[in-house]
């Protein structure tokens, strides 16, 4: 256990302290230009045809082998949870997507909405993480990789969303949670996510990005009087794959209608500068750590020694 | 052309005018049916015994549901801009133009390589039949329980956790 922590963290301080200084240049220089894979997949979520039914949130959690909810899926009282600070339910570590009602004023009946991650064209939560645990794939899934993750919590705070959950689950293997597109399973073979065939209501249509771009202008086309004119996604925080038509303004179904079109990456940039602790005591740590590990090694002056006591523990 | 050839163009002749005659014309009332099995959905949930007779007096124009080609005049306005007079079509059951699956990757292929398409954005047949009934039920008051339509299989009961599936800890809080 200890041994295998110590490798990670070995692991890290190279990967992070590299990363900390190339990276973030790199892709200061590119914020803005990149539009996403021209092939990449997305989800156009129509929230005027959910009917809050959490057949999705069922198909997630079976899909993804998550832990048995608290009640079942179909009980409506978790509309009625709220967390602290009157805030409605988030995604969490137990479950990558959930269903909110709202009740918009004037509307005469409650409108739905489900949150999970946007897979973003350029996503925050990647910009940020130093060890580089995030990829955004050409299927256009936000993935990322457990055994680099070192629960440093970044990407929770960059994530314009809120979406990155922190797993608990142990205090030894810290490891950000959250919806990847069923990337593994589904996506990668051109397949929808478990979520969009679970569907009754064809809330959730998928596709290329382009073209449900087209479709949604459509949608507000052919009918004005049911959709307000924005695609929330198209262009919000440099596009996302994931994007929604509604029929009230956005801010009354619980969106951030103040992100802007810039993707977070120059944001990050002030996040970093207003944080600067975050960057300068990692390396820093990690550095530490990685002294320490070599102090020991260095006891009897003998490397492949070291390195075959790491490849035992 | 010889007189072979004329007469196997007549044969054919024949046999296209039978088919036609024998198939099921949806102008022709005897032809429509009473009742519906719709069994597509049925893994989850049963399959849904669907009064179409009780439907039909409650609606009273076909095109209602079945957008155009049932000799009815076609409600949509949208729908109107192209098919006011489109003829009759031959079948105009829900299954035969929504796609049972319509994201998967040869269908997405399919609308890709068609470039002409106007109907690429056409429900699957699962969210038209959701769509076009649950959408009814509300405005007109009709059942819209999940359940009230088509009771939950076991196999229903352990996606949702509920039934004999439902969490022990019922009450317990869980994680905000
Ligand atoms: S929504 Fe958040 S977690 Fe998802 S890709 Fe965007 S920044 Fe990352
Ligand atoms: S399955 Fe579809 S209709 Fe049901 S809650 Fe999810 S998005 Fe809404």
């Amino acid at each position: 256990m200890k041994g295998i922590s110590r490798r990670r963290f070995l692991a890290a301080s190279v990967i992070g302290g590299a990363a900390t200084t190339l990276t973030m240049s790199k892709k200061a220089m590119g914020a803005g230009t990149f539009e996403g894979y021209p092939e990449g997949m997305g989800v156009l979520v129509d929230l005027t045809r959910c009917v809050g039914c959490r057949s999705c949130e069922a198909a997630c959690n079976k899909e993804q082998k998550l832990p048995e909810p608290a009640m079942p899926f179909d009980d409506p009282s978790v509309f009625d949870q709220t967390g602290h600070g009157g805030q409605k339910r988030r995604p969490d570590e137990n479950a990558y997507t959930v269903v909110n009602r709202y009740d918009p004023p004037g509307a005469n009946h409650p409108l739905f909405r489900k949150l999970q991650c946007n897979h973003c064209n350029e996503p925050a939560c990647l910009t940020s993480c130093f060890v580089s645990a995030y990829t955004k794939t050409r299927e256009g899934a936000v993935v990322y990789n457990e055994k680099v993750c070192v629960g440093c919590r970044n990407c929770m705070i960059a994530c314009p969303f809120q979406i990155p959950a922190y797993s608990y689950s142990s205090a030894f293997d810290p490891v950000i949670k959250k919806c990847i597109f069923c990337y593994d399973t589904r996506l990668k073979y051109g397949k929808p996510p478990a979520c969009v065939e679970a569907c009754p209501q064809g809330v959730l249509t998928f596709g290329h990005r382009k073209e449900l771009i087209k479709i949604g202008q459509d949608r507000i086309k052919a009918r004005p009087d049911r959709y307000v004119d924005h695609i929330y996604g198209e262009t919000e925080v440099g596009g996302t794959g994931w994007m929604y038509l509604s029929g009230v303004p956005f801010e009354q179904a619980g969106f951030d209608t103040t992100l802007g079109k810039e993707p977070i990456i120059s944001n990050v940039k002030e996040f970093l500068s207003t944080v600067p602790m975050v960057l300068a005591i990692w390396p820093a740590l990690f550095t530490g750590f990685h002294l320490l590990a070599r102090k020991k090694g260095h006891a009897d002056e003998d490397h492949s020694h070291e390195s075959q006591e790491d490849e035992k523990s | 052309m010889d007189k072979k050839s004329t007469l196997k163009w007549l044969a054919w002749g024949m046999l296209i005018a039978g088919f036609f005659m024998a198939s099921p014309l949806w102008g022709n009332a005897g032809e429509i049916p009473e009742s519906l099995e719709l069994q597509s959905l049925s893994e989850l949930y049963e399959g849904v015994s669907f009064d179409h007779l009780l439907h039909m007096d409650m609606v009273g124009n076909c095109a209602a549901c079945h957008h155009h080609g049932t000799g009815d005049p076609v409600e949509d306005e949208n729908c109107a801009r192209c098919h006011s007079y489109s003829k009759d079509t031959e079948v105009v059951s829900c299954g035969s133009c929504h796609p049972l699956e319509p994201f998967s990757p040869e269908y997405l292929r399919e609308k890709e390589m068609d470039a002409n398409r106007y109907h690429r954005d056409m429900p699957g047949l699962k969210a038209a039949y959701h769509q076009s009934c649950l959408g009814c039920h509300n405005e007109m008051g009709g059942p819209t329980g999940c359940q009230d339509c088509h009771p939950r299989t076991e196999a229903g009961d352990a996606l949702f956790r509920a039934g004999a599936y439902a969490p022990e800890s019922g009450a317990a809080a869980g994680h905000h």
